[in-house]
């Protein structure tokens, strides 16, 4: 490393190469040109979409695809709202039949306030969709044998929480995302609780592979400009992690030399 | 009720199609009678996927229930 990211430090999920560690979600914006213009700012070469009914009333109604190319950005199909597994493999289906892709994220959430995700409709679903032949990239719990399980069922990707969706609580539980790591060998990702930019470098210092967020830019009071800010996070954290943290010292230790001091 | 009368339950809603000759509503008419882009849209009819090289010989009967879904905005 040369103290900038190279066009080589990349990640790869199923097959798919990316240089940005960030994922953006496309959701809650004020409209669809604020959205495309956050995704443009923050770099993201994936973003998540959700798949809902189309508004018969209004067919003419602007689409996602008309602001956010997906010929350029990898969408990524969620199940963001489903809480059984036959609602979320339905979901995918469906997204897969309107856009092609068998890259999703799969979650299934147990119910408000605090949408925790449900593991066994998780792997309920998981099972059935890697079946079908989809690559899922998997929103989970913070539990190390949840995510080991998930990964040898062959999901691309484990994606625990860091705090619940939409908090902004920053990453409650560093600790264990670091510990499930250890155990993940596919890309593992912070999935929820980022709240801002901080959050972000912390979750890649930890050592994952890359960050997906929403709230943390739509909701903030100036969306295009925390979608610069994440980016540059992802990137400082990502580039703290490779550098290596200095240990930690229960004491000072001066960088100054002692010797040569006047006296 | 008259052949050329479909009633299908469209995205939750009861709606009813006329169609001249009594010949079969299919997914791709459906899709131009509601002013969808085909490209855009996926469809699911009675809880199955019809794969979008189906639509034109997909016949649609009373009492289908279609979910006609696209991708917005999510996190």
């Amino acid at each position: 490393m040369d103290g900038t990211l190279t066009a080589e430090d990349t990640w790869t999920v199923a097959g798919r190469t990316f240089r940005s560690r960030l994922i953006v979600g496309t959701g809650r914006y004020k409209d669809l040109p604020e959205t495309a213009a956050a995704i443009e700012a923050s770099g993201a070469e994936i973003v998540t979409v959700a798949v809902r009914r189309v508004n018969l009333s209004d067919p003419k109604a602007p689409m996602l695809q008309d602001y956010v190319d997906p010929k350029k950005i990898t969408y990524l199909p969620n199940t963001a709202g489903c809480f059984t597994a036959n609602e979320a493999v339905r979901t995918l289906r469906l997204a897969r039949e309107a856009g092609g892709w068998n890259l999703v994220k799969l979650e299934v959430l147990g119910p408000a306030p605090l949408l925790y995700p449900d593991m066994p409709g998780t792997f309920e679903a998981a099972q059935v969709l890697i079946k079908d032949g989809f690559e899922v990239m998997v929103y989970c719990a913070d539990d190390p044998l949840a995510a080991k399980r998930l990964q040898d069922m062959g999901c691309v990707a484990i994606m625990p929480l860091g705090a619940p969706i939409g908090s902004g609580l920053g990453l409650q539980n560093p600790a264990m995302l670091s510990m499930i790591m250890e155990q993940v060998t596919v890309p593992f990702l912070v999935d929820a609780g980022v709240g801002t930019a901080s959050d972000a470098a912390i979750a890649m210092e930890l050592g994952c592979d890359a960050v997906l967020l929403n709230s943390a830019i739509a909701h903030a009071k100036d969306p295009i400009k925390m979608a610069r800010a994440m980016k540059l996070a992802v990137e400082a954290g990502r580039l703290a992690h490779l550098a290596g943290r200095m240990p930690r010292k229960m004491g000072a230790d001066p960088s100054s030399p002692l010797a040569g001091l006047i006296r | 009720m008259p052949s050329d009368v479909t009633t299908l339950t469209l995205n939750g809603e009861s709606r009813q199609f006329t169609h001249p000759g009594g010949e079969p509503l299919s997914v791709t008419a459906l899709l131009i009678l509601l002013g969808l882009d085909t490209k855009k849209v996926a469809v699911e009819r009675n809880e199955e996927i019809v794969p979008r090289s189906r639509y034109a010989e997909t016949r649609l009967e009373n009492g289908d229930a279609l979910e006609i879904v696209h991708f917005i905005g999510g996190g």
